[in-house]
């Protein structure tokens, strides 16, 4: 007997349209299924690298490595305040512009042009060839000509997105579609206390989506988090989502409250009585000056709302927590079975040591939550890899995992169909 | 800035039973979980033992600055009860240093808050 209302059909899945039969996952263990969706996905879609905050003023950049999209950008704002995106490469010899000491690694900073460490070509914040060092040895060189390679760049709500894809036109607003539209007007832009965490996991990038695209793991994976009376009834209840939603490629999950605060104080570690934090965030929500919440939260409009979760697809997930704060997943892949995860806590800026305290919690039961994630992650790559088992049953739980393969894989097999020479590859190499 | 032999207390004078314990007042949330993972249970469980009673003291004592007006012995205080969170998870639940099941997964700090 479910908890929370189901759609009509009886099934989110079948609401949405979507089959329910097993799924493979060998979209997830092939080597040249991978090479085909960084250029049918991270190379033809809106990924974001960032947000404005990291851009204060003119000439402030970072630098984003987007191995799976075969590139390295760079993110500037320029002389006229307005954001620009520039591959990451000198037009000289094709050096990365944009690093320091180590050419892989990430780095931001503020400055008036950009010079290339190999033989100190200059570049404006608008991308223009400024300076050429003995400028006559050159043949005919038209510096007009040589200025850095543009990529298409765009915000959403203070986030920034770049689209590597020079043919497709599509704005970014239409290509996040109506999820995001119903979120417009949050105000990220209070959240400016940051706490960014990295992890190199060893599994596919689409895995861990699947890992925090559901809640049907936490009371199992998780259970030793909680008190044990408490763990028991959470795994006696299990999980039920309060709505799911799925619009083009992307998707949601609205998710009830939980512990912010606990109806009983019994159900939790004395650290989190105490501090009045913890996995769901501070208890007392700070004042984010909204007095309703946008349309696009808490669809279902329940009383025990605690959490609604988006994927942008590829990549990107926010998640809006009831109690005022934001966390996002950005899953950058690197190979096949490895990828980069990157969880950001974004808080309202702390007024006292008793309110940073109280996001430390909630930062490091994050953590701790997501170390037992990512191995877990290992694992399942691993015996996937094995390929012992072949398909797998997913519940309406699991439906935005569904949704994100079948995403994925339609990407790719749209891109293959389009691109005849992306067929001569494949054959070749199967 | 503290000179050796200059200032030999590391916390606020109120809180000088925790002197022995300062050695917590790391200032990256990745030092203080290095510190963790370095201890024993029975390390953890002291520095638990001595600091979580004076949980709500540093509190009230600290609500007494804005967070970016901190003196330094306060800053160290925060510190100090920042890493008792990260103590906090072996002691209060897991029985030992490292979260169970998390093997070789690593998640670390890029981007912390400057205080």
């Amino acid at each position: 007997m479910p908890h929370f209302a189901k759609p009509g059909e009886g099934s989110w899945t079948q609401h949405y349209g979507m089959d329910t039969g097993p799924v493979s996952y060998e979209d997830s263990i092939s080597p040249e299924h991978y090479e085909l969706e960084r250029d049918a996905i991270f190379r033809r879609t809106w990924l974001n690298v960032g947000r404005v905050e990291q851009l204060p003023r003119v000439g402030s950049y970072f630098t984003r490595e987007l191995d799976a999209a075969r590139t390295s950008v760079v993110v500037v704002r320029d002389s006229a305040g307005e954001l620009r995106a520039f591959h990451n490469v000198c037009r000289h010899r094709g050096n990365k512009l944009v690093w320091n000491d180590y050419p892989r690694e990430e780095t931001s900073g503020v400055c008036r042009q950009f010079t290339c460490k190999y033989h100190g070509w200059r570049y404006g914040l608008d991308g223009g060839l400024k300076f050429v060092q003995q400028e006559s040895e050159f043949f005919d060189l038209d510096k007009s000509s040589y200025g850095l390679v543009p990529v298409r760049v765009d915000v959403w709500e203070g986030f920034v997105f770049v689209n590597l894809d020079d043919q497709d036109t599509t704005p970014l607003a239409d290509y996040l579609g109506g999820l995001a539209a119903g979120i417009a007007g949050y105000p990220f832009h209070r959240m400016t206390q940051v706490h960014r965490y990295r992890a190199e996991v060893a599994s596919n990038w689409k895995l861990f989506i699947d890992a925090f695209a559901e809640f049907y793991h936490a009371p199992v994976l998780h259970a030793k988090q909680s008190v044990d009376e408490e763990s028991r009834k959470l795994q006696g209840y299990g999980f039920e989502a309060l709505a799911y939603q799925i619009d083009g490629p992307h998707g949601m999950v609205s998710s009830w409250g939980g512990m912010s605060p606990p109806k009983d104080l019994g159900m939790v570690k004395p650290i989190e009585r105490k501090l009045r934090s913890g996995l769901f965030g501070p208890w007392e929500a700070p004042d984010i000056g909204l007095d309703e919440l946008p349309p696009g939260l808490n669809p279902a409009r329940h009383r025990a709302w605690g959490m609604d979760s988006f994927l942008f697809f590829p990549n990107f997930m926010v998640l809006i927590w009831k109690t005022n704060w934001v966390l996002t997943y950005h899953y950058w892949p690197t190979s096949h079975n490895t990828h980069v995860f990157e969880g950001t806590v974004y808080f309202v800026p702390p007024r006292n040591a008793r309110e940073r305290l109280r996001q430390e919690l909630a930062v490091v039961t994050f953590k701790e939550y997501t170390l037992q994630d990512g191995n877990t992650l290992e694992a399942t790559q691993t015996m996937l890899e094995s390929r012992a088992v072949t398909e797998f049953p997913l519940n309406d739980q699991e439906i935005l995992l569904r949704h994100l393969h079948a995403t994925a894989r339609r990407y790719v097999s749209d891109y293959r169909q389009r691109l005849p020479e992306a067929r001569v590859r494949i054959s070749a190499a199967s | 800035m503290r000179r050796d032999g200059d200032v030999p207390s590391i916390l606020p004078a109120e809180f000088a039973d925790l002197e022995p314990f300062a050695d917590w007042a790391i200032p990256t949330e990745r030092a203080r979980y290095d510190k963790r993972i370095a201890s024993t249970m029975e390390e953890l469980q002291a520095f638990y033992d001595a600091a979580f009673p004076r949980l709500e003291d540093a509190m009230a004592y600290l609500d007494r600055f804005a967070i970016d007006e901190l003196p330094d012995d306060a800053t160290r205080l925060l510190w100090l009860f920042c890493a008792l969170t990260t103590a906090s998870f072996p002691v209060e639940v897991w029985r030992q240093p490292k979260v169970p099941d998390s093997g070789s997964s690593s998640f670390d700090a890029v981007i912390e808050p400057r205080v």
